[in-house]
């Protein structure tokens, strides 16, 4: 609404600067946090499909995926957080066995 | 020292937050995952104007799991510089600052700050993520634009000049390290990180970032067209190191010109440079021919 | 209370106070006349004096980007520039206050080019007024030693936390001796304890996105903050005055004026800056003469004195404001500032002298307070909203 601080507005200058840095604090310093785009998985267009009996759990989608949305640990088989995947295929061109399959989304 | 995947698996921070603002197959979130994997818990990034300031994150939340600080465009390499004199003033030697870049701002409007930092010697490691033009703004030519590429600001013929040798630039800063990467080959910058976090001084790297949204290639193709790069000899891996020079095992089979991959294929796969032709392709054979010419040169001279 | 006099000129006396204040980091550039600052704390880090970090950078937009770093790195920081050297720094500037970081900046004003010219005006250090900067400027040696170090409790206070600039005019302070009474260093100490990680610190430990995008209303909320940072500081910096006087050396100020003569006065000159100490003789002569006139010095032009003008202005019968620095197609900067405050509660004359470094002597103060009070008592005051140029050599 409509504010005004002089001065002589000042009143209990020791904690308005705490409330000023307070607003300070959450309104320049952001934490990590998922999701700063947004649930990014309403992007995709293709999606990725994991064929397990292809899979020879070498990481490499792991390792190239550009938004860290597949999990994997070695001698697992990876999965992959749709909710975030943007659908890229990146995966699935770094698949040295062609498991991963880009799919048409279907919404 | 290499690293190995089950080492980056088990590290500390992810680097990259799922559900981010980068465009789809962003090879720069390629880049900051390795980052941030190696040295997040550690590091304080400074980054200026670039697409990794949208990257980072919009309204209170970070997409990165690191400390990590805005500053203007041609600032980055001194903000780290003060940033790591604070932390030596204070005793908290462990922490390592990295100014993470563009290639704007990194050979262009921050290249006098670069080169004061290499000068100086400051303690921090820079990395330039090098998408060869000013994507975040709408892909304009930068002094890493390669020859004939068009941009939005080279939108007809292409860029009239030559590509900037940033890293070989910083290496006649005698700095104890410089080195180029890519974002096709994980291990070998990850490795390449957690040496350079080993040396205390002004480090360097330049990091290959082929970017589907500017150079007009399918985002899925991000990992292919940097590993393409190598490939085809475009893109040469190399690290100096304290006074030794070795071109990196990646590119180590390329240096012979019979091993590579048609450069056609590197050239022709990207629709910035769709209106070349075969001499065209062929000048630019002969550019990187001299670029080799000039690493062997470097490997022969740093070979103690 | 341990005094000790010596006699410095300006830019060795901010030195000094650079060192008492126990900086941990300083980066800055050479640019005249403001090197002897740093050559001299270049020279005290050498040699051990002051256990800080000298950053020696490529420039000075290096310079400002280094000390923001280092504040950010919960570092005590200063640097010092001048003219275009602040210029070129202009986009740190802002950075800087917009992120809170408590920086302190040594500023010798000098002329901004073409033509090249090192001497004094003020157009370089009213350039960052809108930004966010405490923004102060002594009147002698004395006073520039005491705001260096006063600007360190003022910047990095809590009720504060925004970077400050100490503005000394070219030559007349930063190259001229006077005397000087500098402190020990255990009255420093008391006066001026270490540095708290405010308003933030970088830490890999605890990650966070400083200055990420965000929405339009986020950012005016942010520069909200920085206004009442602003207005909170005129408390501070009059007890921070007070404090000072009484634990470093005996000598009040008076906050963000300084009031010369003016307890009866029916008119008020106002100045800031060296040539202050002109006008003042000028004072005491017309005063000599009968007629009642005083001076209200500005110290700080950011926060503005809103108050104390207000209150110095409810007995003036007419105001002359000196400027040695020009709004380009308007008025005299602290003419414009003076006639906001005042929304024509009384009449200002607006003098622009002393541009270009002009020596403007207490003879030239003399003339200009004359014909002021000359023209009011006669009721020639019409065209008073037009700033009037003093140059007594040029013939037109």
């Amino acid at each position: 609404m409509w504010f005004r601080y002089s001065a002589s507005h000042v009143r209990d200058p020791l904690k308005e600067a705490e409330e000023d840095l307070e607003l300070f604090r959450k309104r320049m310093l952001s934490p990590p946090m998922e999701g700063a785009a947004g649930p990014t998985g309403t992007w995709r267009i293709m999606k990725p499909v994991i064929h397990e009996d292809k899979c020879v759990k070498c990481g490499m989608c792991w390792l190239y995926c550009p938004e860290n949305v597949v999990s994997w640990e070695p001698g697992r088989v990876p999965s992959i957080d749709m909710t975030y995947c943007k659908g890229c295929g990146v995966c699935a061109s770094v698949c040295p066995r062609k498991a991963i399959e880009m799919v048409v989304e279907e919404v | 020292m290499s690293v190995s995947l089950p080492q980056l698996v088990k590290s500390p921070r992810k680097g990259v937050m799922p559900g981010n603002p980068a465009c789809m197959g962003c090879p720069h979130t390629i880049g900051l995952k390795i980052v941030g994997r190696v040295l997040g818990d550690r590091a304080v990034l400074v980054v200026p104007a670039g697409c990794t300031s949208i990257i980072v994150g919009y309204g209170g939340k970070e997409s990165l799991d690191m400390s990590f600080v805005h500053v203007p465009f041609a600032s980055a390499a001194a903000v780290a510089a003060g940033l790591a004199a604070a932390f030596e003033r204070k005793g908290l030697s462990d922490r390592i600052v990295i100014a993470w870049m563009g290639d704007g701002g990194g050979a262009d409007i921050g290249f006098a700050t670069l080169s004061g930092a290499a000068i100086r010697n400051d303690n921090i490691i820079a990395i330039v993520s090098d998408n060869e033009a000013y994507m975040n703004t709408g892909i304009q030519a930068s002094s890493t634009t390669p020859w004939k590429a068009r941009t939005t600001t080279s939108p007809v013929i292409g860029k009239t000049e030559e590509k900037k040798d940033l890293a070989t630039i910083m290496l006649m800063h005698k700095v104890p390290y410089v080195a180029t990467a890519s974002v096709g080959y994980p291990l070998d910058f990850a490795a390449k990180l957690k040496r350079a976090a080993e040396i205390k001084g002004f480090r360097f790297i330049h990091l290959h970032s082929p970017c589907p949204t500017g150079w007009r290639f399918d985002a899925s193709k991000t990992v292919e067209m940097a590993k393409l790069a190598v490939e085809t000899g475009a893109w040469i891996l190399w690290e100096y190191n304290r006074g030794r020079f070795e071109i990196s095992p990646p590119s180590k089979p390329f240096a012979d010109p019979s091993k590579r991959k048609p450069l056609k294929d590197y050239i022709m796969a990207q629709g910035r440079f769709s209106h070349l032709k075969d001499e065209d392709i062929e000048f630019i054979a002969r550019k990187i021919e001299e670029n080799w010419r000039i690493v062997r040169m470097l490997e022969k001279i740093f070979s103690s | 209370m341990g005094l000790h006099r010596k006699v410095l000129i300006g830019n060795f006396a901010v030195a000094e106070a650079v060192k008492l204040a126990r900086v941990d980091v300083v980066a800055a550039y050479p640019i005249t006349p403001q090197t002897l600052i740093v050559e001299r704390i270049a020279d005290m880090v050498e040699r051990g004096e002051l256990k800080a970090k000298y950053i020696r950078v490529e420039s000075e937009h290096s310079a400002l980007a280094a000390v923001y770093g280092a504040a950010l790195g919960g570092a005590r920081v200063f640097t010092a520039t001048s003219s275009h050297g602040l210029l070129y720094m202009y986009e740190v500037v802002w950075w800087a206050a917009y992120s809170k970081a408590p920086i302190v900046m040594g500023l010798v004003t000098r002329v901004i080019g073409p033509p090249w010219n090192i001497h004094s005006d003020h157009h370089d250090i009213l350039s960052v007024r809108d930004s966010g900067w405490i923004v102060a400027m002594a009147e002698n040696v004395q006073e520039a030693f005491d705001l260096t170090i006063q600007a360190f409790r003022i910047a990095e206070d809590k009720r504060v936390l925004q970077p400050m600039m100490v503005g000394l005019d070219a030559f007349t302070l930063s190259h001229t001796a006077e005397p000087l009474d500098v402190p020990d260093q255990s009255d420093v100490d008391a006066f001026l304890p270490p540095r708290e990680p405010l308003p933030f610190v970088m830490d890999p430990a605890k990650p966070f996105a400083m200055g990420n995008l965000g929405p339009d209303e986020w950012t005016m909320e942010l520069r909200w903050t920085v206004w009442r940072s602003l207005e909170r500081a005129k408390h501070v910096i009059k007890e921070v005055d007070r404090e000072y006087a009484k634990k470093v050396n005996g000598r009040e100020y008076g906050g963000l004026v300084e009031r010369y003569r003016l307890d009866d006065a029916k008119y008020v000159a106002i100045t800031w800056g060296a040539w202050s100490g002109d006008a003042k003789e000028a004072v005491d002569k017309l005063r000599d003469e009968g007629v009642p006139i005083g001076l209200l010095r500005i110290r700080f032009a950011r926060p503005f004195p809103r108050e104390e003008l207000l209150e110095v202005a409810s007995g003036a019968k007419a105001i002359v404001v000196v400027d040695r620095a020009v709004s380009m197609g308007l008025d005299g900067v602290f003419s414009t500032e003076v006639r906001s405050v005042l929304s024509g509660r009384v009449p200002v004359k607006s003098v622009v002298a002393g541009i270009g470094g002009v020596d403007t002597s207490y003879r030239d103060f003399v003339n200009i307070f004359k014909r002021f009070v000359d023209e009011y008592e006669k009721g020639e005051t019409q065209e008073w909203i037009v700033p009037e140029w003093y140059m007594p050599w040029f013939k037109g």
